[in-house]
């Protein structure tokens, strides 16, 4: 379990040499990206305002204070459940280049092959924990459909984020899956 | 005029209540937290520890910049207890503690989750129809308000089940479903969670007795009935050795506690409900009595 500092846009070699349970921290940006924007780009069919490619993608709505048009004050930047997102990863990291999805309850089988097939990696951030999150998160950079309010497009500049955890690595290994599944051949033996 | 005050102080308690219970975390939550730590660093399961150790760290920071422990500031839901002595119109008290929610979602400002259901559009005050949420209860001998501000976030929430189990599958269907539901939730509501179940009652008390025990219950209590404590015991054990752990990233920390609560039902029921509540296991609480003095517990 090796400790990587990774500098965004992640390259596929960075990604393709991490292994299940190491831990990484992100220097550099990383973008929002919730359950509407991405109905929009997906189901609606409008491309993002701003190039993903070696992208790191957190999901996240975060709660935030209206400075000025276009501006906004960080007030907590947390993360969300990722599987209610899953069916968009796999397009995420074809169409847009995306490299890490950053977030909480991992991902299906689709994803994780899509992962593997393009490089990419899902980094387990710990749930709940938005206030040490937001001190890592420096600024928000930049906010693209401020109409889907809190779920716009932002672009958040990070020092030190993290650490996260390899929970999916770009070789098709599922760390839910695998403690999922270990539990579930249990629980007869837990009945008796 | 006297009740201007106290229905004032309503309001201001439930607004700082709101807050209260999404910045600080209740201290039988934090020991039940630390409990967590030791024993994942007793294991030597590194993954586990990292994770309960930024739980820690994220409480503490929240604590020190005075700030939101979760960014999901939840639906707001109370408990109010109505003292028996307490003569007060409960219209007015459930207007007053949603206009304490929607000052504090303005004040703050909190992020607003509250949507239509089908439109999905944004109120933008953290209240609506049927929110917030308000349980009503009444105690006797008692002429003071007591409130509980428990806000629920989504990833928990969503983590909610209800099946009208056959009478003969009894308790050892209990025991089964609790666990299934346990595994089907896997990571998503931010474990180690607190489990929450209701048993008997019709549906939806059966699932109102689940989030009493999921939300309301401190940890360390158990239920007065010895039958109902010794499942308690019983789920606590069995769904920590799942060992879904941490974040379900593996480790012995899947449940910080299970609480049953219970209700009669009917010869042909056998319900169970389950809800989940996640680590945070935000409660805040205080006691206004007449004359409208607050006392936050």
């Amino acid at each position: 379990m090796a400790h990587h500092v990774l500098y965004t846009p992640l390259t596929e070699e960075a990604v393709r040499g991490l292994q299940l349970e190491d831990t990484v921290t992100i220097q550099g940006t990383i973008f929002g990206i919730r359950d509407a924007t991405q109905i929009r780009i997906f189901d609606q069919g409008i491309a993002p305002p701003a190039d993903l490619t070696g992208g790191v993608c957190l999901h996240t709505a975060p709660g935030v204070r209206k400075l000025a048009e276009g501006r906004y004050e960080k007030l907590s930047i947390g993360t969300t459940t990722s599987t209610r997102m899953d069916r968009f990863v796999p397009g995420l990291l074809e169409q847009y280049g995306v490299r890490a999805v950053v977030g909480k309850g991992g991902l299906l089988a689709g994803s994780v092959a899509a992962m593997q097939r393009f490089g990419g990696v899902y980094l387990a951030i710990v749930g709940g924990a938005a206030a040490l999150a937001t001190m890592q998160i420096e600024e928000i950079e930049q906010v693209w459909w401020e109409d889907l309010m809190p779920e716009c497009l932002w672009k958040f500049r990070v020092k030190d984020f993290g650490p996260l955890i390899v929970a999916i690595d770009a070789h098709g290994n599922n760390l839910y899956q695998q403690v999922k599944d270990r539990a579930a051949a249990k629980l007869e033996d837990l009945l008796a | 005029m006297r009740m201007r005050a106290f229905y004032e102080a309503v309001e201001e308690a439930a607004r700082e209540l709101y807050l209260r219970a999404l910045k600080d975390i209740p201290a039988d939550v934090r020991a039940a937290l630390q409990r967590g730590l030791d024993a994942e660093k007793r294991d030597g399961n590194a993954s586990a520890e990292q994770v309960m150790f930024t739980i820690l760290e994220n409480v503490r920071t929240a604590d020190a910049q005075d700030t939101l422990v979760c960014q999901d500031t939840g639906l707001p839901v109370f408990k109010a207890v109505i003292g028996e002595d307490l003569m007060i119109n409960g219209g007015e008290l459930k207007r007053r503690l949603r206009r304490g929610c929607e000052r504090a979602t303005k004040e703050y400002p909190l992020r607003s989750n509250t949507v239509h259901p089908v439109t999905r559009k944004h109120t933008g005050t953290n209240t609506g129809d049927g929110i917030p949420v308000v349980k009503i209860e009444f105690r006797e001998g008692s002429s003071a308000l007591y409130l509980c501000a428990a806000p629920k976030g989504s990833g928990s929430e969503n983590m909610s089940f209800l099946k009208m189990l056959n009478p003969s599958e009894g308790l050892q269907g209990v025991k089964r479903y609790v666990l299934e539901c346990v595994l089907e939730s896997g990571a998503k509501p931010c474990p180690p969670v607190i489990v929450g179940v209701g048993l008997g009652g019709t549906s939806d008390v059966a699932m109102a007795l689940a989030k009493e025990a999921s939300c309301f219950r401190k940890i360390g209590t158990r239920n007065a009935d010895p039958v109902i404590a010794e499942l308690e015991a019983w789920l606590l054990d069995r769904i920590n050795r799942t060992g879904l752990g941490p974040q379900g990233l593996g480790g012995a920390t899947t449940a910080l506690a299970v609480h049953v609560e219970w209700a009669h039902t009917h010869i042909s029921h056998n319900p169970v409900a389950v809800n989940m509540q996640c680590w945070r296991g935000e409660r805040a609480e205080a006691v206004i009595n007449g004359a409208g003095e607050v006392r936050f517990l």
